[in-house]
């Protein structure tokens, strides 16, 4: 199975990573090659193994529903590229 | 010799900041320093010293991995992401160790976020080996080892999720461990693979390396997969024997990858273990030969969801693009260096539509049999011991060029991260005059008996706390 260059585009976008040419080239390159080689797991048997998430089993855990203290909005804000009037500023979303 | 008041903790954090002057540009350890606060917080050790309150950790300077979260201390990851991130809080071990009294030096070198095994995927230094300044500290925790081994700390925090608290000890020739998965807190340190994540100390012995594996775990609510256990206790470790110890040697971690002096010296630790009264069986793990593949899809596909946050809305970089889809883009292309990418992409290939079952569900499944496969080799033994890497350490610029190759050289440390296992790697000898790490893994919870072991072993072989022959 080879990893075409439509592909490396195709899952670029869903990363959220803007790609040059030379760097599609080269990832489609390296994907092959990797992907290629620890295509190796698709040779051994796994039927009736469940397969497992973590390493080790737990339960989903709770925390009780009680306020507690937080950091403030501006010590969140201080690590902000762009904000005012403690909110984080962003491009346009929704046109008018 | 802080609390007999040989030394006051602030000479003490005096001299460590001079040798970390005076030797660090050759060695690229340290990202960051703040000497001013390393000052007030050895003040402050001093002040619990006069009052008779002190622990085994007050006063002593602990670095740091630049991937665990320090308040009011730049946090990078080594990442142009993250540059000028300054964390208001402090991770759950980092504010651990503050509570004992430890002082926090400063903050050490890693390959970005943790993806490496030589440190020099770092953004922005290289990291040099102090057996050797052409070659590779190993990494991920490359800059954590490497302080240990140059004397710039006595003691220091990494993160391993594949590898990289031990492999980097391995070849620095000091100690490395790695908790068994959930005993320490992951609050706080950035995440990469969070099913594999986990932070534990390197040091230039067992028993530091268990002091600070003492303060830095336990159960914290604000990790979800922090287990409801008790700290690591440190009492015990001087009390074991390795008379009647079963140990096993898995052969698919000595096959032909292994390098033939990392062989040597790792034949020679077993005999002379044998003459100590250890008995040893030569056992098969057939899943670990799947390690590194199955390795390297779920901790791309865990990465690739972890480091979607970095989208430079809330912290980190921005850069300038067209709107908003257009901005994330164009930030994590800048701010993201190629290693980052590469496993992001192979991530994101694993977990989308038409491949999910082919490659991260099987791996899932593979995990599930490496689980089953330690779980029943461990009924019979005591611990597994093997390499922790297969090759000493390599040159700088050697291995890394080579994405496939470097990978390799996890297979004997990724088991444990698959397994949860906990794991150590100590010196046992030399191969050309660079340090060779002997590995233990132990059934998951038994960290305390690893630890004695990992004791007695390193009292057993001639060399394992030998000095990097540096002044």
């Amino acid at each position: 199975m080879s990893i075409s260059l439509e592909e490396v585009r195709h899952v670029a976008r869903l990363a959220r990573l803007e790609l040059d040419e030379a760097e599609i080239l080269s990832l489609q390159g390296e994907l092959n090659a990797l992907l290629g080689h620890f295509a190796d797991i698709r040779n051994v048997d796994v039927s009736g193994i469940e397969p497992r998430s973590h390493a080790v089993s737990k339960e989903n855990v709770w925390a009780a529903d009680v306020p507690r203290p937080s950091m403030t909005s501006q010590q969140v804000m201080r690590n902000a590229p762009a904000s005012k009037a403690g909110l984080f500023v962003v491009p346009t979303i929704i046109e008018d | 010799m802080l609390r007999a008041k040989e030394a006051s903790c602030s000479e003490v954090a005096e001299a460590y900041l001079e040798r970390i002057e005076a030797i660090d540009p050759t060695y690229g350890c340290f990202l960051a320093i703040d000497p001013e606060s390393v000052m007030a917080q050895a003040a402050k050790a001093q002040s619990q010293i006069d009052r008779g309150e002190a622990g085994p950790l007050t006063g002593v300077p602990i670095a740091v991995k630049d991937n665990i979260a320090t308040a009011g201390l730049e946090t990078t990851c080594a990442s142009k992401m993250l540059t000028g991130f300054v964390p208001p809080f402090d991770a759950f071990v980092v504010e651990r160790l503050r509570g004992q009294g430890a002082v926090v030096l400063g903050k050490t070198n890693l390959d970005e976020f943790a993806m490496g095994a030589s440190t020099e995927n770092s953004a922005f230094k290289v990291t040099r080996n102090p057996w050797d300044p052409a070659r590779s500290p190993g990494g991920s925790s490359g800059g954590s080892a490497a302080a240990v081994a140059a004397r710039l700390a006595p003691a220091a925090l990494g993160s391993d999720t594949g590898g990289s608290i031990r492999q980097p000890a391995a070849l620095c020739g000091v100690v490395g461990f790695k908790p068994t998965y959930g005993r320490c807190s992951r609050y706080g340190l950035v995440a990469f693979g969070s099913s594999l994540d986990q932070i534990g100390p390197l040091a230039r012995s067992v028993k530091d390396a268990a002091l600070v594996a003492e303060a830095i775990t336990g159960h914290d609510p604000q990790d979800g997969t922090s287990l409801d256990a008790l700290p690591i206790s440190a009492a015990e470790i001087e009390h074991g024997s390795l008379r009647g110890l079963k140990i096993g040697l898995v052969r698919e971690m000595f096959g032909e990858a292994l390098d033939p002096g990392v062989r040597e010296s790792i034949n020679a630790a077993v005999r002379v273990l044998e003459t100590e009264g250890v008995r040893f069986e030569r056992i098969s793990i057939p899943s670990v030969s799947l390690g590194v593949s199955t390795y390297y899809i779920i901790a791309p596909a865990e990465a690739s969801s972890n480091l979607a946050r970095f989208d430079g809305v809330r912290y980190g970089m921005r850069a300038k693009g067209s709107g908003h889809i257009g901005l994330v883009e164009r930030t994590r292309a800048e701010g993201f260096g190629h290693e980052v990418k590469s496993r992001i992409m192979i991530g994101s290939y694993a977990l989308s539509a038409g491949y999910y079952d082919a490659y991260y569900l099987r791996a899932q499944r593979v995990r599930a049999l490496m689980a089953r496969e330690f779980e029943q080799a461990f009924q019979g033994l005591d611990a597994i011991l093997s390499p922790a890497c297969p090759v000493p350490a390599f040159k700088i610029g050697e291995l890394n060029k080579d994405p496939l190759a470097i990978k390799q050289i996890d297979y004997c440390t990724i088991p444990a991260n698959m397994a949860g296992l906990p794991g150590i790697s100590l010196n046992c000898g030399f191969a050309e005059n660079l340090p060779v790490g002997l590995q233990l893994l132990a059934a998951p919870m038994r960290d305390e008996s690893l630890l004695q072991m990992a004791h007695s072993v390193e009292r057993a072989l001639p060399n394992a706390t030998r000095a990097a022959p540096i002044p």
